[in-house]
């Protein structure tokens, strides 16, 4: 690329046209983090460390969020570790194995399920997946309903990604795989699949960050008990839901506590975001 | 290029002549947002005047008018001795009760026996003559005036309360309970009832022996009444003097009562 | 066929299974649950008694002009930025490092803490209050990102060549820029838009907090509005005897997203192209 010292007129506007666009941009995130941090520093500053207690009572003027951070954190963890075992092996059963009359529809299925809303998928579970559970584990609405919906959520994304890191490894891997007599299952097994882990587990672990931020599927189908649970039929409360259920009613300080959790929320992201960076080794996530 | 600066002209003019000259905005109660949205919805057929209703929570419509970021406030409550410098108006009567799963045998719970459900001292629908299950616990999330009163009849204090879920709104109270047949839960009436007779699986209990039903809430006999009140800082003004009246009068009880409330007496 | 191989492809049907067989349930149980309400009067008849009857028709309006403030402030910015980091930026450089953070960050943040910010910042220190633009405006936020990236990916993708060409022929940059390369990546481009119309289509937790409840038709972006999703969460939250239109309204939903997915599809060549939402 030339550049060129004296430029017309038109193009110099057009740069600084660009360099706006841009700045505006990058603004966005940091304006977002400076209003979360303008709103919350003085609460931060007289009560910071009474957030990891463990009492959530905002009427007492308690705001101890670790039993809602635990919330959020078991239920992501817990949809990602059904999901993306799921994901990752049907994303390569169908690339390798599966009849092509079932491959294409599956995938646009796939992507569809991709674009479906969050309180749509809440719905289901509240008025299908809970009841469903409550059969076998009173009361239904639980860490279990909360990770199963979760999981339905971000598996299409976790699968997609995977079948993109398989397309995009080398063909001839494949290839001498076969020329070596290999059963396919081995191949895949021992130099695809570990080719593209690194692609596979960065975008497996956006979907955690994307799990963490979900809203209101966890809402309707938690149960939204500030507790510790102590057995994955147990209702928790995530720090997300806990935002949209109080936000409208909070005042004052309660507030600024809400603001807190939003806080904590996008720091956990931009630490993952730095986890999947470095899985990834370059700098274009294309996610 | 041209379509996009002809898309934001467009929008700017649009936006410029959209300022009207009245507008009312109402945040509060989400209770009572569905009913009052219908009334708003008469009195801008009638007069023109545009009526904004937003939900938010009682505490939220009462902080609202204080603030001046709400014209009037619904709060589904009498207002507090420290709300002195609101004025009320009640449109409405409501009631809370408790409900059931309607596959559940028990037709009757003892003031007692509810504060020690909901206090975790009972856990089994056995102890107050109901099947060998579990209780379900439900309670509403900090905040809702449902939850303010609910405490108060029956004098407990939240952080003492073991619930197994907690809702927001009404209606995710009323499907939780529907879902689960061990399940017990405080809801407003005129939403109770509504899905009652709509065939949502659930039974409202009766308290201290009398039914609750809205006739009893109306007759004054059901003991968890509750006012349903448009708040104003102060003295109204006149286009919030002018609705309220509205939603007072005659032409609008039919809505009230379409949604299970009592038109309050005028 | 080796044996591993025979017992991979059967067993392979199990997730298969476990992928397919709640997500037709689901639509299965909407379809039962909404089917009855949904008709050409329900997409063109404006709600009544606080959404009990009548349709969306007012709906659809407010969705389309939170749609239409969003996109209006999210594809110029996006653009822009888009062409910045493809004609300023050298690939692998610490500002497009840094810059690729910010968007990636930005991209990934959860939706409710675009609703603090959006309610905090454009309701009240705007003072924009509950309005179809303080929601436009949050919205615009979240898709910023993902038009930006979609956008670079196709003006990156345009050949060297042209560019080459053009530099050979002294063509000024903003020559460059609106004759060869915006029209090579148009399509590009336009996935991005559409991409960011589905993202934003879905979103419910950010427009509770800025554009409201309110069920009239709006006059001007002043005005509150209520979208699509929020609806679906009302009346299935808060209205007696609002399910059936709740899952009505998803369905309409979810139609518009699959019209949108086939957008997508015949503006791309490639089928399941690296450009994932």
């Amino acid at each position: 690329m030339t550049i060129t010292l004296f430029l017309p007129s038109a193009d110099r506007g057009l740069r600084w046209l660009l360099r706006l666009s841009a700045l505006l941009s990058a603004a966005s995130l940091g304006g977002i983090v400076l209003v979360l941090l303008w709103r919350t520093g003085p609460f931060l500053w007289s009560q910071g460390g009474a957030v990891f207690a463990s009492g959530w009572h905002p009427g007492a003027g308690e705001y101890g969020m670790a039993a809602m951070i635990a919330g959020s954190l078991l239920v992501s963890l817990l949809a990602l570790a059904m999901a993306a075992p799921v994901a990752v092996t049907l994303a390569a059963w169908l690339r390798y194995y599966a009849p092509a009359a079932l491959r294409r529809p599956t995938l646009i299925l796939v992507e569809l399920m991709a674009g479906i809303p969050s309180v749509v998928y809440g719905l289901w579970g509240l008025l299908v997946l809970v009841p469903w559970i409550n059969r076998w584990a009173p009361p239904g609405a639980s860490w279990l309903a909360g990770s199963l919906v979760l999981a339905l959520m971000i598996l299409p994304l976790a699968l997609l990604v995977t079948d993109t890191a398989l397309r995009q490894l080398p063909p001839t891997w494949s290839r001498a795989g076969e020329a070596l007599a290999l059963s396919r299952f081995g191949v895949l097994r021992r130099v695809l699949l570990p080719g593209a882990a690194p692609s596979i587990l960065s975008g497996v672990v956006l979907q955690f960050g994307r799990a963490l931020g979900e809203t209101m599927a966890v809402l309707m189908v938690c149960g939204n008990v500030v507790q510790w649970p102590h057995s994955v039929f147990d209702p928790v409360r995530t720090l997300t839901a806990n935002i949209a259920l109080e936000m409208a009613y909070a005042t004052g300080e309660h507030r600024v506590a809400l603001f807190v959790s939003g806080l904590m929320l996008i720091s956990v992201t931009a630490v993952l975001l730095t986890l999947a960076w470095r899985l990834r080794g370059h700098q274009h996530a294309p996610q | 290029m041209k379509g996009y600066w002809g898309i934001v002209a467009l929008t700017a003019a649009l936006a410029a002549c959209g300022q009207t000259t009245d507008k009312l905005v109402l945040t509060g109660s989400s209770t009572m947002a569905p009913v009052i949205a219908e009334v708003a919805e008469r009195y801008e057929a009638q007069t023109g005047v545009q009526v904004d209703v937003q939900s938010g929570g009682t505490g939220r419509g009462v902080s609202d008018v204080r603030q001046g970021l709400a014209d009037i406030g619904m709060a589904s409550r009498a207002l507090h001795s420290d709300e002195g410098d609101l004025t009320s108006f009640t449109v409405a009567q409501d009631g809370i009760a408790l409900i059931v799963h309607r596959d559940n045998p028990v037709s009757a719970l003892s003031d007692d026996q509810v504060r020690a459900i909901y206090q975790g001292s009972t856990d089994n629908w056995r102890a107050v003559g109901g099947e060998n299950r579990p209780i379900t616990v439900v309670n509403k999330a900090e905040g809702r005036s449902t939850l303010e009163l609910f405490l108060e009849y029956f004098q407990l204090e939240n952080r003492n309360v073991q619930a197994d879920v907690v809702i927001g709104e009404n209606q995710q109270g009323i499907k939780v309970v529907a879902g689960d047949p061990a399940a017990i839960g405080y809801v407003s009436i005129g939403s109770a009832e509504y899905e009652a007779q709509a065939g949502t699986s659930i039974r409202l209990l009766p308290l201290g022996g009398v039914a609750a039903r809205i006739e009893t809430v109306n007759g004054k006999r059901y003991p968890l009444r509750r006012e349903l009140n448009l708040v104003v800082k102060g003295e109204p003004a006149d286009a919030a003097r002018a609705f309220i009246d509205f939603a007072h009068s005659d032409a609008v009880a039919d809505l009230y009562r379409d949604h299970y409330f009592v038109p309050a007496q005028r | 066929m080796h044996r591993s191989d025979r017992w991979a492809a059967v067993l392979g049907l199990i997730p298969w299974l476990l992928v397919v067989a709640p997500l037709t349930m689901m639509l299965a149980a909407l379809w039962q649950q909404g089917q009855g309400v949904l008709s050409l009067a329900f997409l063109l008849e404006d709600p009544s008694r606080a959404g009990r009857a009548g349709g969306i028709a007012s709906l659809l309006l407010s969705t389309g002009w939170i749609l239409a403030v969003c996109l209006a402030v999210a594809v110029p910015v996006g653009l822009g930025c888009a062409l910045f980091l493809s004609e300023e930026v050298r690939p692998g450089s610490a500002t497009d490092r840094r810059l690729g953070f910010a968007l990636d960050l930005l991209a990934a943040t959860p939706s409710v803490v675009f609703g603090l910010f959006g309610y905090q910042f454009f309701a009240i220190t705007l003072g924009l209050g509950f309005s179809i633009l303080s929601g436009g405006l949050a919205l615009s936020l979240m898709v910023l990102p993902l038009m930006i990236r979609s956008a670079e990916q196709a003006l990156r993708g345009v050949p060297l060549s042209y560019r080459r060409a053009a530099e050979a022929l002294a063509v000024s940059r903003w020559g460059w820029v609106r004759r060869v390369l915006l029209p090579n990546a148009a399509s590009g481009i336009a996935v991005g838009v559409i991409l960011s119309v589905g993202r934003a289509l879905a979103e419910t937790a950010v427009l509770l907090f800025t554009a409201g409840y309110v069920l009239r038709r709006p006059d001007s972006v002043f005005d509150s509005g209520r979208a699509l999703s929020v609806h679906i969460y009302d009346m299935a939250m808060n209205v007696p005897g609002g399910t059936e239109r709740a899952a009505a309204t998803a369905l309409v939903l979810v139609a518009l997203l699959v019209l949108i997915n086939l957008l997508i599809r015949r503006l791309v060549r490639r089928p399941f192209s690296g450009v994932v939402r």
